[in-house]
């Protein structure tokens, strides 16, 4: 029984002959995608990915009591990391990234063909085994991919937020907030805290937000908008609110919302007026 | 008149009773300096009240609404009541909490405030 093959066995004592086996599958199978990864690189993953293997498969079970949580499969795992970490840069699809795993699966196949050849028994329940490995490890690639690049659109969705509520001081006293896109409770409460920080540290006696770039107008954003006032208010300073189009008024007033004791423009100019008048300063008119 | 309420200094200048909260106050310690403001105001016969909150991170209901009434009495006698110094976070609780302090002027430091209750009187 100890001499028999298993794909354990396999990785221990054919190693250099699946690895140029299977960098023939990937070929074959069209997954190299040598525009984004070099053959030299895809050759040094595939062997860290083998070498892992066969290491894990020393310590971990691959037979049918196979569990991909055991902790022996963690230089697997490290090494799937790896690879989804560069290949993600590089734009690889997860369908790629699954194939290249599993076309590993061809030349563990041949070899277990030609050396159980006399048992086809243990061949059948060999292959089922290898597969169900084979099929974890792709799930987990693919899986780590995904996460990879949620973590990337979490980044910019942060960086985003960042860069969407820009307090401008644009007068002595005077501090604006120009807004764009649409505006839900994260970025309601990004714009409020910057606004407010920013009238302290620059002593604002008048704050604009000015709604020209928002999409749309409904009870929530007002809400938000009424909010962000009182509290402008509450700090000793005056909120106006202005770029309210005509259809913005419209919406406004059919969904009931009434906007109390807000100063509200139609445009940033005649915010800007109403700032400088409360601040006491005249424009010259040009 | 309690030790600890007597050490919230009071001060009357041009005609505005001016006062700065310390972030220490109880509930009790509050209620006594609202009598104190009161008196204050009464005595000088003062235009305006200057409340600076500056130093406190929690303004709760019970603060809130203190500031509410007081607001009111001093209008009572005549005077206009100005919060100052609120801090960002302080600002942003009581709009979540629904209380904007209807009634109650707002302005950034004291120096807006005095320059609000005299400019308006001129």
């Amino acid at each position: 029984m100890a001499s028999e093959t298993t794909t354990a066995s396999l990785l221990q004592d054919e190693f250099e002959k699946i690895l140029s086996a299977w960098m023939k599958a990937q070929a074959k199978e069209g997954v190299k995608r040598t525009d984004l990864v070099s053959a030299k690189e895809t050759e040094r993953q595939s062997r860290d990915l083998l070498t892992a293997l066969a290491r894990s498969s020393q310590t971990a079970a691959t037979d049918a009591s196979f569990d991909f949580a055991n902790p022996g499969w963690d230089p697997v795992r490290d090494a799937i990391e790896e690879i989804t970490e560069s290949r993600t840069q590089r734009g690889v699809t997860p369908s790629e990234m699954g194939w290249f795993i599993a076309s590993l699966k061809q030349p563990l196949f041949d070899h277990l063909a030609a050396d159980l050849a006399e048992k086809p028994k243990q061949m059948s329940a060999e292959l089922w085994n290898t597969t169900r490995m084979v099929d974890q490890i792709v799930l987990q690639a693919i899986e780590s991919l995904v996460s990879k690049r949620e973590a990337v659109i979490e980044r910019q969705r942060e960086e985003m937020t960042e860069v969407s509520a820009p307090v401008v001081k644009i007068w002595d006293r005077i501090v604006t907030v120009p807004l764009i896109g649409t505006l839900d409770s994260f970025r309601a409460q990004t714009v409020m805290e910057n606004l407010l920080d920013a009238i302290v540290q620059w002593e604002a006696e008048v704050a604009i937000i000015d709604i020209t770039g928002v999409s749309t107008v409904d009870t929530l954003v007002a809400q938000h908008l009424l909010k962000t006032a009182a509290a402008v208010r509450l700090m000793g300073a005056h909120c106006v609110i202005c770029g309210i189009r005509p259809k913005i008024a419209q919406t406004v007033v059919n969904l009931g919302v009434e906007l109390p004791n807000i100063t509200t423009r139609v445009d940033l100019q005649s915010g800007l007026a109403y700032a400088f008048e409360r601040i006491g300063v005249s424009p010259k008119e040009q | 008149m309690e030790a600890s309420v007597g050490t919230t200094p009071i001060v009357t200048i041009t005609g505005c009773v001016i006062v700065a909260i310390r972030d220490d106050l109880d509930d009790h310690d509050i209620l006594a300096l609202q009598d104190q403001l009161v008196e204050e105001v009464s005595r000088k016969n003062a235009v305006g009240v200057i409340i600076d909150i500056g130093s406190l991170e929690i303004v709760d209901t019970f603060a809130g609404r203190m500031l509410g009434a007081m607001a009111q009495m001093a209008r009572m006698m005549n005077a206009r009541t100005v919060v100052v110094g609120m801090r960002p976070a302080v600002a942003m609780t009581l709009v979540e909490l629904g209380m904007t302090l209807e009634g109650v002027e707002t302005a950034l430091n004291a120096d807006r405030a005095i320059n609000l209750i005299l400019g308006e009187r001129n």
